[in-house]
């Protein structure tokens, strides 16, 4: 009887340090900052678009390049893509920006089209401008060359 | 009044007609009673009167909340330039509606006001007066826009944007580029490629240099 009224007391102690530290630790997501669930927070400022006009390196083969200039006010909709007029085939000697590529004429199917398929229309699904942000979530991402040039473990054997 | 058995509306206009007579007759009389001096002065002052009455409300209609008072104005066109650079930006200097659609110079300034009673043509028949009916109506809205854009040389862009006071080394390298080989020649004129800078574009398949 009296064992597990001992029992019962240091259980008690125990679950009352417990949440003590847990108090002491950051209870909140790094992600959000000290805000509490139930409170919305104060958004970030938002960063200008870069603009260099300099093609960035893809990180690995399959990535869709990125846009470095500024899209801002670009209309791409059922009526109007601000995009092609520049890099569409027909308009790269007056923008001297890079074509679309020819993976982008074929639909579903295989079948090339005679301009971009319909469901390589909206560009930014996959293109995106960039900016200058602060990273919330660390990315320890390597591509791989880096990777084949390492020594070991997993490097060039 | 569309009784046309009795014979009084020819009497009616006969009447009229040697009212207009006889003030025509009193008009081409000297003047028995003013001097010319009073008559001169007092045209000089009622000319006054009249071209200030009349720039009053030439100016009040040449302001954005008259643009805005209908409705096809402001549930359309007034609502996509908000979201635009040339409402909202970050030095707060924006564009209102006569800026960019109505000259600056008198006489232009005039002769689109009186093109612009087309306009009040089409209010009043609610040519546009729905979403649909906008949307229907605008690449041929929009192509007035840039034929009269194109005839003028971008004046009304160019009212503020001035390519003398244009640093281009402030400008992205692609702004850059393009206004070295198509503005600063002569090549092109601003609305060949800002197209949409204040509004939604209309379908744009058949608009050169669009897809």
């Amino acid at each position: 009887m009296i064992s597990h009224i001992r029992i019962f007391l240091a259980a008690l102690f125990m679950a009352g340090v417990s949440t003590l530290v847990a108090a002491q630790m950051a209870p909140f997501s790094e992600l959000r900052g000290p805000i509490p669930l139930d409170e919305e927070g104060p958004a970030e400022p938002m960063t200008p678009e870069q603009n260099t006009s300099l093609r960035e390196v893809r990180n690995y083969p399959e990535q869709p390049p990125v846009i470095p200039h500024s899209t801002e006010g670009y209309e791409v909709s059922i009526r109007a893509n601000r995009c092609l007029s520049c890099h569409a085939r027909s308009r790269v000697r007056d923008s001297q920006a890079p074509m679309i590529s020819i993976t982008h004429f074929s639909d579903r199917d295989g079948q090339y089209l005679a301009s971009i398929s319909p469901r390589r229309y909206f560009c930014t699904q996959c293109h995106v401008p960039q900016h200058n942000v602060r990273i919330p979530v660390e990315n320890d991402f390597v591509d791989i060359d880096t990777l084949l040039s390492r020594e070991s473990p997993g490097g060039r054997r | 009044m569309t009784d046309t058995t009795a014979p009084r509306p020819p009497a009616l206009w006969r009447r009229a007609w040697s009212f207009a007579l006889d003030i025509w007759g009193i008009l081409r009389r000297p003047s028995s009673v003013f001097s010319l001096g009073i008559l001169v002065l007092s045209g000089f002052v009622a000319g006054i009167i009249f071209w200030g009455a009349f720039n009053t409300a030439l100016e009040f209609s040449n302001t954005e909340s008259f643009c805005t008072s209908c409705h096809e104005m402001r549930t359309n066109v007034f609502e996509e330039l908000k979201t635009t650079v040339h409402y909202t930006n970050r030095s707060g200097v924006r564009a209102h509606c006569p800026d960019c659609h109505v000259p600056h110079n008198w006489t232009d300034k005039i002769a689109r006001k009186l093109q612009a009673s087309k306009e009040v043509w089409g209010w009043l028949f609610g040519t546009i007066n729905t979403r649909e009916k906008f949307l229907d109506h605008r690449l041929e809205l929009a192509i007035h826009e840039w034929a009269r854009m194109k005839a003028n040389d971008s004046l009304e862009c160019r009212n503020c944007h001035s390519a003398q006071s244009m640093d281009i080394t402030r400008q992205s390298p692609r702004a850059v580029e393009a206004h070295q080989r198509f503005l600063f020649t002569g090549e092109r004129t601003c609305i060949d490629c800002h197209k949409g800078v204040a509004h939604h574009l209309p379908d744009m398949r058949n608009v050169p240099g669009w897809q």
